[in-house]
């Protein structure tokens, strides 16, 4: 095997890691409010803005910086489900994507107001390590490591506590839980809060790894939907591998072809397989 | 069409053609982008007011404006003859992708990511094709100043141009509008297995709209590239662009006949006005307010703003008396 294609494979696998951790916030989402937030990444894009600012700009430790872009983009998460999603709740779906499209909006163009459409670094850079002949990026490892711990810590979190399991009944059944004692309402904007929790995480790691500027939700956004869409959106293992199996056609067909060109593979495989498998590839 | 419509018919029409006799370089310049993009409106509404929401009208906005430009760049081909080739093409993508959506009901939510993931391709295959497109820096029409080119040195020669294909537009979404195609698309967009099953062939119909508002859009972006005569992948096909369509349509109200055309007057002029009081350091603050705008609208008047004053005036119309619904309660079955 030609040892750039085997490069390629293992940067797909890794690119795969980030995605999988975009993907499991709008999934979660998706499954228990049965809502797309099509401003996902621009949450997650506030989040990188959070720890550029404090980071780079404050001085504020790396670690602190995270931890206050997730709380920031939790909060946040909040807020859209209270001033945005409740009020539309009983609308037309298409009506909730619009009104989070219209945040996206919102998001992008106060971000251009606020800092300008400068590309802004964090001016961390991470060794890559040396496999061989093989340079594996330090970054893209951590974050690779991080989406499979938070998912699985989701996994812990969904399946063993009581408020898990609350939240998987309400994905289950809306009307019945709500006849069960369980308070639809409360568990939505809990859900909504870890979902942008877990933007923030992403944000932490994508920060490490690119550029921050206002469109960068633009760059992640449309792929991410894909990702969620091919798994099954609200099937939050089958979106999981799905980030794998988009991030390895991305990389290696990166390699043979030209970057936008894998990308215009990987969608067009979504509208294929959108007709063959509406359902997503992992639906029982 | 009542009296009314057709009076404010015809004093559109007059305001219409005094215009180019009256405004200035840049007020024409404003117009000639409000028709273009009204006219684009319509075509998105044309769908989007029967639930097939499309978030992927950059595809097509895409196509209309590449086509016809490199044809002529680089062959001389003339866009007269351009810019049916470009509709063509459009009509085929538009099937192709309409085709099995329809037959495998695809709709809603994954009907618009769909559409978005098809803009995207279009998107990226433009950027790809770097060495013939510019990629990403865009392309620069070679300027001839001839009808054969459909450039013009007059502005007010292109506002005509634009201002017949905006009223052909209308003209084309008010046939479709009283035809019994509407019928059936509402019937269908309400319940669309109750639909087929009282004989209304649920593929034609939804064909023959996506087929038109494709056809339409592209219409709409080859004269956008004619006239600004430059072009750029993000402008015409990027996903702000399609949310755009989407966002303006529903603003002005897609249910109406000028409903996009004022969600269009609407963006532009908010656009402009707000680019003269901050000056280009504040780039972001037209789609700023412009982004609050859209979720107010979404919560608060669905129905967009020709919606909304259409409703007003007819309850006012009616009197506060005639309120009540005019169909009888279904009788309540006994026990």
């Amino acid at each position: 095997m030609d040892i750039f294609l085997l490069e390629a494979v293992l940067d797909g696998l890794l690119l795969g890691g980030v995605l999988a951790l975009l993907a499991l916030g709008l999934n979660l989402i998706f499954g228990v409010i049965d809502v797309v937030w099509i401003c996902y990444v621009e949450l997650v894009m506030c989040g990188m803005y959070t720890v550029y600012w404090l980071y780079a700009y404050f001085g504020v430790p790396f670690p602190l910086a995270c931890l206050a872009a997730i709380v920031v983009v939790a909060v946040l998460g909040l807020a859209v489900h209270r001033l945005i999603i409740e009020p539309v709740l009983s609308f037309a779906p298409i009506n909730q994507l619009l009104a989070t499209g219209g945040l996206l909006f919102f998001l992008q163009s106060f971000a251009t107001l606020l800092f300008g459409t400068d590309f802004r670094n964090v001016g961390i850079h991470l060794a890559p390590i040396e496999l061989g002949e093989i340079d594996v990026s330090k970054a893209r490892l951590l974050a690779f490591a991080v989406a499979l711990i938070g998912a699985g810590g989701l996994y812990l979190f969904l399946k063993r506590t009581y408020l898990g399991t609350a939240i998987r009944a309400i994905a289950e059944d809306r009307e019945v839980m709500g006849l069960m004692g369980v308070s639809p309402r409360r568990i939505y904007f809990i859900t909504s809060g870890i979902g942008g929790g877990l933007a923030g995480l992403a944000a932490c790691l994508l920060v490490l790894q690119y550029d921050v500027h206002p469109f960068i939700g633009s760059s992640f956004g449309p792929i991410t939907f894909m990702i969620c869409v091919l798994g099954g959106l609200g099937n939050m293992i089958g979106g999981f591998a799905a980030a794998f199996i988009m991030s390895q056609i991305i990389a290696v067909g990166g390699y043979y072809f030209s970057i936008e060109f894998s990308y215009v593979l990987a969608f067009l495989l979504f509208i294929v397989m959108i007709f063959v498998r509406p359902q997503g590839i992992f639906s029982r | 069409m009542s009296r009314r419509a057709i009076i404010g018919g015809v004093v559109l029409l007059i305001a219409l053609a005094i215009v180019p006799f009256v405004a200035s370089e840049y007020v024409l310049h404003v117009a000639i982008q409000i028709l273009i993009w009204g006219f684009i409106y319509t075509a998105w509404s044309l769908m989007g007011r029967f639930g097939l929401t499309s978030f992927g009208h950059g595809a097509f906005l895409g196509i209309g404006a590449y086509v016809p430009a490199l044809l002529w760049n680089y062959y001389g081909v003339t866009p007269w003859l351009g810019i049916p080739a470009a509709m063509a093409l459009t009509v085929l993508v538009a099937m192709l992708i309409g085709y099995p959506s329809f037959r495998l009901r695809v709709v809603g939510h994954y009907f618009a990511l769909v559409t978005l993931a098809l803009s995207q391709v279009v998107l990226l295959s433009l950027v790809a094709a770097r060495e013939v497109t510019g990629g990403s820096l865009g392309m620069t029409l070679n300027v001839v100043h001839s009808w054969l080119a459909l450039q013009f040195a007059q502005k007010s020669v292109f506002y005509g141009v634009a201002a017949v294909v905006w009223l052909a537009g209308l003209v084309i979404w008010w046939r479709v509008d009283v035809g019994i195609g509407r019928v059936a698309l509402e019937a269908i967009s309400e319940d669309e297995i109750a639909a087929a099953s009282s004989g209304i062939n649920v593929m034609r119909e939804k064909m023959r709209v996506t087929v038109i508002s494709a056809a339409l859009t592209a219409l709409g972006g080859s004269l956008l590239t004619q006239y600004i005569q430059y072009v750029n992948p993000e402008v015409v096909s990027g996903v702000a662009v399609s949310l755009q369509i989407v966002f303006a349509a529903i603003a002005g109200g897609m249910g109406t006949l000028l409903g996009p055309t004022v969600g269009a007057f609407f963006t532009i002029v908010l656009n402009e006005s707000l680019r003269i009081l901050f000056g280009i350091h504040f780039i972001g603050a037209a789609n700023t307010i412009y982004g609050i705008l859209l979720i107010l609208f979404i919560i608060f008047m669905p129905q967009g703003i020709v919606g909304l004053i259409e409703g007003l005036s007819a309850r006012s119309a009616r009197g506060i008396d005639d309120d009540t619904p005019t169909e009888p309660a279904a009788a309540l079955p006994k026990a």
